[in-house]
C-alpha cells in the first residue's frame, strides 16, 4: 500500500449480501475508496524500479528491480554485481531516469540500499505487517527479463504465498547468508532481472522483496521466494544506521588508494580473490598458528562486521583495518553456516607491508 | 448486471484474499452463492471459448494450435505452427471431430496465419476484442494444444493475468517480430502457439506465440507472450485475400536522443516520410495517435501495421510540430518474403539464432520436420480451394473476396450506362467544371485551360490535367471499374483492408476498416477503396512508382434525381503536398455513346440539368 495510513481490520468472511465482490470487500476493510486488482497493481508498480548496472556478461544481466521505500528516494534491492558499477541507472514507473548512489549493503539478507535524488517520488511505506499464512494471493512486480524499459510497466504475475520456511540455498558455490524464513511462492518469480521485485497483498501492501536466483540446496531445484518485508526492513535499518555512523567503504570510497587499506594475510587470512569492486568477503584460508587460526576463522566463513562496522566486501574489510591503530582488538563477526559466529583476533599488527 | 458479475467473478474469487486470514476451503464454511455464481460464469465462458479452439496437427513436423473467428471456419494461429505443414493441415476441434483445414494468407514477420477449415458453415467462434482497453492485471485465459496433449482435441486451459502491456519483442533476423504484444503470466507452452487468449468475457484479446524461456528449458516460467487482437484485425483483410502480406516501414530510423527525445537516426530518400517533410534529427512525437517516447513506442506502432497503409505522423522540429500523412513501405521485398515462407530461411524461421539468454522464442511443440506436403498429395476438398501465384499464399481466397467486392460495387451502381459520363458544377474557388468520361477520350474543362487524354491508351505517359498527378487517368479507372467490374479491368486483386480514412487515426482510436482492390492497367497502378455497400471511396493512382499518386477521394451522394446511382456529390484531387481541387457536382449525367454504340435508349441525348446542390458529406 502506498503511503495512505495505516490499515486494520480483517474480514472473517463473505457476508452473504455482497454483490460487487471485490469493490465490497475492499470497502468493508477500510474506509479507503474502493479499488480493482488493476488499480492495486497501477499503485504498486509505482514504487517499484528498474535498476541497470554493471553486467551482460556470461548469464549476469545487468539490470536488476528495486523497491521505493521512502520518499527521500532510498531504494532497496539485492545485493549482486549489477552493483558493481559507478554507475547504477534507476528508472521509474514513469520514465523518469536517475543515477542511484550505493549507500550500504546488508551482507547477512544480501540486501542493499541505493538513494536516488529526485522530487515527488513514491514509496511504500512500512506497517509492521505481521507475517502472512500461506495461501495469501499475492502479485509479484518485477523487472523480469528486462521486458519493460523506459516508462513502460514492470511485469506483473499473480501466486499465492506456498510456504513459510527457512531458506536454504545457493547458487553455485554461494551460499545464501540468510537462513531465516522466507515466502516460497507458487508463481515463477526465479526469473533474470526479477530479484529486488516487490511482493504485494491485493490491497497494495508491500509482504516482500523477491530474492536473487538461487537453488533449493537439498533438491536443487530453482527457488521462487521472497524476503518478507520485516527482515527487508531490517535490512534497510540496519544500512541506514551503519551507514549514519561510518559509512560503508563502497562506490567512491572503495576506489580509494590502496595505501589506505590493510592486508588481511598480516592476521593470517586470506580472502576470496578480489575481482569485483565489491566481492564478500569470503575466508579462502586461514595461516595455521596465524592470530586468525587461533581465533577460531574458517574457510568459507563470511565476514559481515569488522569491530561492529558491517561490511560488505573484501575492500571493506581492508579499509576498516587500516582506519584501526597498531595494537587495537580486531573482533569479526562472521556468518559460518547460518550462524553469526564471533572471533577475536587479538592485537592488528603494524602496517608493515603494502597489500 | 450479468455482464459486470462476468468481470467482477474474477475478484469475487479472490475476494478470501482480503482476509487476513487465507481461505480455508473444505472447512465446511459457507461460500457465498455470488462467489458460486461467479465460478459458474467463468466455467461457461471457457466452456464456450473452448469450442473455438483449434488443435492444429502439422504431420510429423508437430503443430500447435488456433482459434476460430468465424462461422464458415477462419481460423488464426501463429506462421511458426502453420509452415512445417505447408498448404493443407489437420485441425481438432473440442467436439472431438477432424477437420480438414486450408492455408489462406500469411504474415511471416508477425508470425501470424490465417487457415480455413473445410466442411461446415457453422463453426463455433470467438470474436476480437480492442486489446487497447486490456489493462495490467486483467484476467485472461489461454486455450490450447500445449505439448501437444489433446488427443481428444479439447483444449488445455492455462489461466492468469496480463502481465504487460505494449510490449515490444525484437524479431528473429527480420520475422517474427512481436510489437505491441501482450505479456501474460498464464502458462503458455510449446503447443499453446496459435491459440487464443481470451477475456474475461471469452473474447479473442490475442494470439499466444512466444515465451520467455531460459535455465529450465522449453518450459513456461510466467512470461508469455500474445499478439494483440488489434494488430490481428489490421492483418484480417489482407490474410483473407490469400496474400503473403509484409510489415509497414517508415523508411526511417530512430533512435533516443541523449535528453531522450526520439529522432529520426536516418532516412531513405526514395520514401514517402521524406517526401512528405521528414528529415534526420527530426523528433518524432506521435504516429497513428500514439505518443511516441521510446524507441520501442515507435516500433510498437509501426510492427502492428501492414506495409501499404497511410498513417499520420507528428515530427518536430525547432520547436514547430508538423503533422502529415504518411504511406508505409513493405520491410521485405516479395522475394525474400517468398523466399522465407518457402522455408529457405528455414534455420532462421523455425529456430531463432541462439539470443542471450531468456531471448523470447516461438512456443510451438516441434518434432523434426519430414519434407512438406506437395500439391499432389492435396485432397480433393482442399484442391478446390488452393491456386498457387506467386506473391500469393492462396491465390483462390483472392477471387473469392474480389467477387465479393465486385458485387457490392454492382449493386451499388446498378446500370450507370455505357455512353459519355458527363459530371459539371463548380470548384471550392466558385469557379465551374466540366468532366466528359467516354471510352476513347477523358477531358475536363477548367478555369485555366481544358486538357484531355486517350482513354484507349497507356496513360502513364499524360498525367492530366497538370499538378493533378493523374485525375484524368484514375476518373477512367473510376469509370471502366463501375462499368466492366473489377475482374475485367486490367490485372486487378483485391489488396485487403485499409482506413477509410488515414487521417482520423490521429484521435489513437481503432480505424474504420474497407476493403481495398489493387489493379495495374494501362501501364498505371491504382488502389480503389471501396466502402461496404459499394461505393468508390478513393482512388490512388501512380503513373511512376516511388512517386506522389494523384488521389482522388469520392464524397457520397444521398440518392438525387439526376446524378446516376452511385456517383459522388464530391471530388477530392490531392497530389503529393497539394490540394490540386475540390470538385463539387452539380450536374451528372450519362450522355448517348457515339454513334456506333447502342446505348439505352433513355440516356439518349440527355442533357446535363442542374441539381441541387448536394449537402456536403
Amino acid at each position: 500500500m502506498m503511503q495512505t495510513g495505516k490499515q486494520s481490520g480483517s474480514v472473517r468472511g463473505i457476508c452473504c449480501g455482497l454483490l460487487l465482490g471485490w469493490l465490497v470487500v475492499g470497502a468493508a476493510v477500510s474506509a479507503a475508496p474502493p479499488v480493482s486488482p488493476e488499480q492495486t497493481i497501477a499503485g504498486s508498480a509505482r514504487c517499484v524500479v528498474k535498476l541497470y548496472g554493471a553486467g551482460g556478461v556470461r548469464g549476469l544481466e545487468a539490470y536488476q528491480t528495486g523497491i521505493l521505500v521512502s520518499a527521500a528516494g532510498h531504494v532497496v534491492t539485492v545485493q549482486s554485481t549489477v552493483l558493481d558499477s559507478d554507475e547504477i541507472d534507476c528508472v521509474l514507473d514513469d520514465g523518469r531516469r536517475y543515477s542511484a548512489t550505493l549507500l550500504g549493503c546488508d551482507p547477512l539478507r544480501e540486501l542493499a540500499v541505493l538513494s536516488i535524488q529526485g522530487e515527488d517520488l513514491p514509496a511504500f511505506s512500512w506497517e509492521q505487517l505481521p507475517r502472512v499464512a500461506p495461501g495469501t494471493r499475492v502479485f509479484a512486480l518485477s523487472n523480469l527479463f528486462g521486458v519493460a524499459v523506459g516508462d513502460e510497466r514492470v511485469s506483473v504475475q499473480h501466486g499465492v504465498v506456498s510456504g513459510v520456511v527457512p531458506l536454504d540455498a545457493r547458487r553455485g558455490a554461494h551460499e545464501a547468508p540468510y537462513r531465516g524464513d522466507v515466502y516460497i511462492l507458487d508463481c515463477t518469480t526465479n526469473n533474470p532481472g526479477s530479484a529486488g521485485g516487490a511482493v504485494v497483498d491485493w490491497r497494495g501492501r508491500l509482504l516482500g522483496m523477491l530474492g536473487k536466483e538461487l537453488r533449493a540446496t537439498t533438491s536443487g531445484i530453482w527457488l521462487n521466494y521472497a524476503l518478507p518485508v520485516d527482515e527487508v526492513e531490517q535490512g534497510y535499518r540496519s544500512v541506514l544506521a551503519g551507514q549514519g555512523a561510518s559509512p560503508t567503504p563502497t562506490g567512491e570510497a572503495a576506489l580509494d588508494s590502496v595505501a589506505m587499506r590493510f592486508d588481511p594475510q598480516l592476521l593470517g587470512v586470506v580472502f576470496v580473490p578480489d575481482l569485483l569492486d565489491r566481492t564478500p568477503p569470503f575466508v579462502e584460508s586461514v595461516r595455521s598458528g596465524s592470530a586468525a587460526a587461533a581465533a577460531g576463522l574458517r574457510t568459507d566463513d563470511l565476514v559481515v562486521a569488522v569491530n561492529g562496522r558491517s561490511v560488505s566486501s573484501r575492500t571493506g574489510v581492508q579499509h576498516i583495518l587500516a582506519e584501526l591503530a597498531t595494537g587495537d582488538r580486531v573482533q569479526f563477526t562472521v556468518v559460518r553456516e547460518g550462524s553469526i559466529v564471533e572471533c577475536g583476533l587479538g592485537p592488528r599488527p603494524a602496517l608493515s607491508r603494502k597489500p | 448486471m450479468a455482464g459486470w458479475l462476468l468481470v467482477t467473478g474474477w475478484f469475487v474469487l479472490i475476494a478470501a484474499a482480503f482476509a487476513e486470514q487465507p481461505a480455508s476451503p473444505g472447512n465446511g464454511a459457507e461460500v457465498a452463492p455470488e462467489v458460486l455464481a461467479a465460478q459458474q460464469q467463468r466455467i461457461e465462458v471457457i466452456a464456450r471459448a473452448s469450442q473455438a479452439a483449434v488443435a492444429i496437427f502439422a504431420g510429423e513436423a508437430g503443430g500447435g494450435s488456433g482459434v476460430l473467428i468465424s462461422a464458415d471456419g477462419y481460423a488464426l494461429t501463429n506462421f511458426h505452427v502453420v509452415q512445417p505443414a505447408g498448404v493443407a493441415m489437420q485441425c481438432g476441434l473440442a467436439d472431438g471431430r477432424q477437420y480438414e483445414a486450408v492455408l489462406v494468407g500469411l504474415d511471416p514477420t508477425g508470425d501470424v496465419a490465417l487457415i480455413k477449415l473445410l466442411g461446415r458453415d457453422d463453426f463455433p467462434y470467438a470474436a476480437l476484442a480492442d486489446s487497447d482497453t486490456v489493462e495490467v492485471g486483467d484476467f485472461c485465459f489461454a486455450a490450447g494444444n500445449p505439448f501437444l496433449l489433446a488427443t481428444d482435441f479439447h483444449p488445455s486451459i492455462s489461466a492468469g493475468i496480463v502481465s504487460g502491456v505494449h510490449r515490444y519483442q525484437f524479431p528473429a533476423g527480420t520475422i517474427l517480430e512481436y510489437a505491441d504484444c501482450l505479456q501474460v503470466d498464464a502458462a503458455i507452452n510449446p503447443g499453446n502457439s496459435g491459440g487464443a487468449l481470451f477475456d474475461a468475457q471469452g473474447r479473442i484479446i490475442g494470439v499466444n506465440g512466444r515465451a520467455s524461456f531460459e535455465k529450465r528449458g522449453r518450459v513456461n516460467v510466467g512470461v508469455g507472450y500474445a499478439i494483440s487482437a488489434n494488430q490481428l484485425r489490421h492483418f484480417l483483410g489482407c490474410l483473407k485475400g490469400g496474400r503473403l502480406v509484409d510489415h509497414a516501414t517508415l523508411g526511417a530510423t530512430a533512435a533516443t536522443a541523449e535528453d531522450g527525445r526520439v529522432v529520426v537516426s536516418d532516412i531513405l530518400d526514395s520514401s514517402d516520410a521524406y517526401r512528405r517533410g521528414l528529415r534526420y534529427d527530426d523528433e518524432i512525437v506521435a504516429i497513428a495517435g500514439r505518443t511516441v517516447r521510446t524507441v520501442n513506442a515507435l516500433k510498437n506502432v509501426l510492427g502492428t501495421l501492414p506495409a501499404g497503409w497511410r498513417v499520420p505522423l507528428v515530427y518536430r522540429r525547432q520547436g514547430r510540430r508538423y503533422e502529415i500523412l504518411v504511406r508505409l513501405a513493405g520491410v521485405h521485398s516479395a522475394a525474400e518474403l517468398a523466399s522465407i515462407v518457402a522455408g529457405e530461411n528455414s534455420k532462421q524461421t523455425r529456430r531463432p539464432r541462439p539470443g542471450p539468454p531468456g531471448t523470447p522464442q516461438p512456443a510451438e511443440e516441434k518434432h523434426e520436420p519430414s519434407g512438406h506436403p506437395v500439391s499432389d498429395q492435396l485432397s480433393a476438398a482442399v484442391k478446390e480451394v488452393y491456386e498457387a501465384r506467386p506473391g500469393f499464399t492462396n491465390y483462390h481466397f483472392n477471387t473469392v473476396e474480389l467477387s465479393r467486392v465486385a458485387r457490392s460495387v454492382a449493386a451499388w451502381h446498378g446500370d450507370s450506362g455505357r455512353g459519355t459520363w458527363v459530371m459539371a458544377g463548380h470548384l471550392g474557388s466558385g469557379e465551374p467544371f466540366r468532366i466528359e468520361l467516354a471510352d476513347t477520350r477523358a477531358t475536363i474543362d477548367l478555369p485555366t485551360g481544358t486538357t484531355s487524354v486517350d482513354a484507349s491508351g497507356d496513360l502513364d505517359t499524360n498525367p492530366s490535367p497538370p499538378g493533378s498527378g493523374g485525375m484524368l487517368a484514375a476518373l477512367i479507372v473510376w469509370r471502366r471499374l463501375v462499368l466492366e467490374g473489377p475482374t475485367a479491368l486490367g490485372r486487378t486483386s483485391y489488396w485487403g483492408t485499409a482506413p477509410l480514412d488515414p487521417a482520423a487515426l490521429i484521435s489513437g482510436e481503432e480505424p474504420v476498416l474497407i476493403d481495398v482492390l489493387e489493379t495495374a492497367v494501362a501501364a498505371v497502378e491504382t488502389r480503389v477503396s471501396v466502402t461496404p455497400s459499394g461505393a468508390v471511396a478513393a482512388i490512388d493512382l501512380w503513373t511512376a512508382p516511388d512517386a506522389d499518386p494523384c488521389e482522388l477521394t469520392f464524397a457520397q451522394a444521398l440518392p438525387i434525381s439526376g446524378i446516376p446511382a452511385g456517383w459522388p456529390a464530391r471530388i477530392e484531387a490531392r497530389h503529393g503536398d497539394k490540394l490540386f481541387g475540390v470538385f463539387h457536382i452539380e450536374a451528372a449525367s450519362v450522355q448517348a455513346a457515339a454513334p456506333q454504340t447502342d446505348s439505352p435508349a433513355d440516356a439518349a441525348g440527355e442533357v446535363p440539368r442542374p441539381v441541387e446542390a448536394p449537402g456536403e458529406t
